[in-house]
């Protein structure tokens, strides 16, 4: 009943709620925009491109910040293409790491063509590659129980996948100069530009 | 006879030492994060990462999440540096539209296949190719022919990525790493 699908603009904007001083980072499309409507931050840093690597960058970004809570927030397409990255990321158990994937089920930002999670359990398989704590996340009553942890700083690697209705939201136009957002979150960090 | 003895030796030391002289880099230059797809020419070297507490060698599934993984240490404050045979270059072209587009810094350190003795042929139009496709996404390359010159090309493409914050892949040539032995 994909009616019934969460709303994912609400979606994570429960969940970040309580992200205090956690780092974010986002797969182009929607997940990006979904977070910066949230509210922008030198914390996040947006993807606009280069598919398939958001798990990937969050895990350096966790290995370099053992004690900074680390999310990624991405679709159910990005994390298909950078599925290897769940095997990675398993092998590594850094604690600090969330990813939090929106499984729409469809390509939304070229058509909304199928996606793969017709077929594919993105849960199943993180738990297949050796991610144990792995939670879906369909029903409103889901979410307030994951949202009270999170984003947990000590028992991840975690992997939400939470289903939400295929309704696309206009499109943000948030910071794209990829170079700025990086001085930024560094300097956020306390650490040089460069 | 002494001199000629002693270069043969050193010779030797520096065919067999040049991966120790990489690590010793590592250890320098303070790099914390060792993404890598395994490669026999980097085996050596990816042992000594392992065995060392203060690196994180971190095994990829392919090579273009070791771009992303690079970006992230740099966006945290870790120095990185990225293992991998010439053939998985090309998985990497998209992924490094975020080092080129976000400035981070790179350092990747590439063995090359298809080149010097080679008897795979598969391994040809990507070895032919590494330098061409690094140059086309803005990663300049420092070629190794000989291994008394691993060393200082590795420090020096180790400044230039961390210090002058550029894009740069070493490629220690076959002739170096030497080709796979193959058995009928």
């Amino acid at each position: 009943m994909t009616t019934n699908r969460l709303d994912r603009r609400t979606t994570v904007a429960t969940l970040l709620a309580n992200r205090k001083d956690a780092l974010v980072v986002t797969g182009l499309g929607s997940a990006t925009y979904d977070v910066a409507a949230s509210g922008d931050t030198p914390r996040n840093f947006y993807l606009w491109g280069a598919m398939g690597g958001t798990a990937a960058l969050a895990l350096g970004l966790a290995c370099a910040q053992p004690e900074m809570s680390v999310i990624a927030v991405t679709g159910d397409g990005e994390m298909l293409m950078g599925m290897g990255s769940f095997s990675t990321i398993a092998l590594q158990q850094p604690k600090n790491l969330t990813l939090l994937i929106l499984d729409n089920g469809l390509y939304g930002e070229t058509g909304a063509q199928q996606s793969h999670t017709a077929r594919t359990d993105l849960a199943a398989v993180a738990k297949a590659a050796g991610i144990e704590t792995v939670e879906v996340v369909e029903t409103q009553s889901d979410l307030e129980r994951v949202k009270g942890g999170f984003p947990a700083a000590t028992n991840g690697p975690r992997v939400i996948v939470v289903k939400i209705a295929p309704a696309e939201y206009p499109r943000l136009v948030p910071l794209r100069e990829g170079a700025h957002a990086k001085v930024r979150m560094r300097e956020a960090l306390g650490l040089s530009a460069e | 006879m002494a001199a000629t003895l002693k270069a043969a030796i050193g010779e030797r030391d520096a065919l067999t030492d040049w991966p120790d002289e990489i690590f010793k880099i590592f250890q320098d230059f303070n790099v914390q994060q060792v993404p890598y797809v395994p490669d026999g020419g980097h085996a050596r070297l990816i042992a000594a990462v392992h065995a060392d507490p203060s690196m994180r060698g971190i095994a990829l599934t392919t090579e273009e999440e070791g771009v992303a993984v690079a970006a992230g240490a740099w966006l945290g404050g870790q120095r990185a540096a990225l293992l991998m045979q010439s053939s998985g270059v090309g998985n990497c072209i998209n992924m490094l539209s975020l080092t080129k587009i976000c400035k981070f810094p790179l350092l990747m350190l590439v063995t090359m296949r298809g080149e010097w003795g080679e008897f795979n042929p598969w391994q040809v139009p990507m070895g032919s190719t590494t330098a061409a496709a690094l140059a086309l996404m803005g990663v300049q390359s420092l070629r190794v022919e000989r291994p008394e010159d691993v060393a200082e090309t590795v420090s020096n493409a180790a400044t230039m990525a961390y210090g002058g914050g550029s894009s740069v892949a070493v490629l220690l040539s076959q002739r170096l790493i030497g080709a796979k032995r193959f058995v009928k």
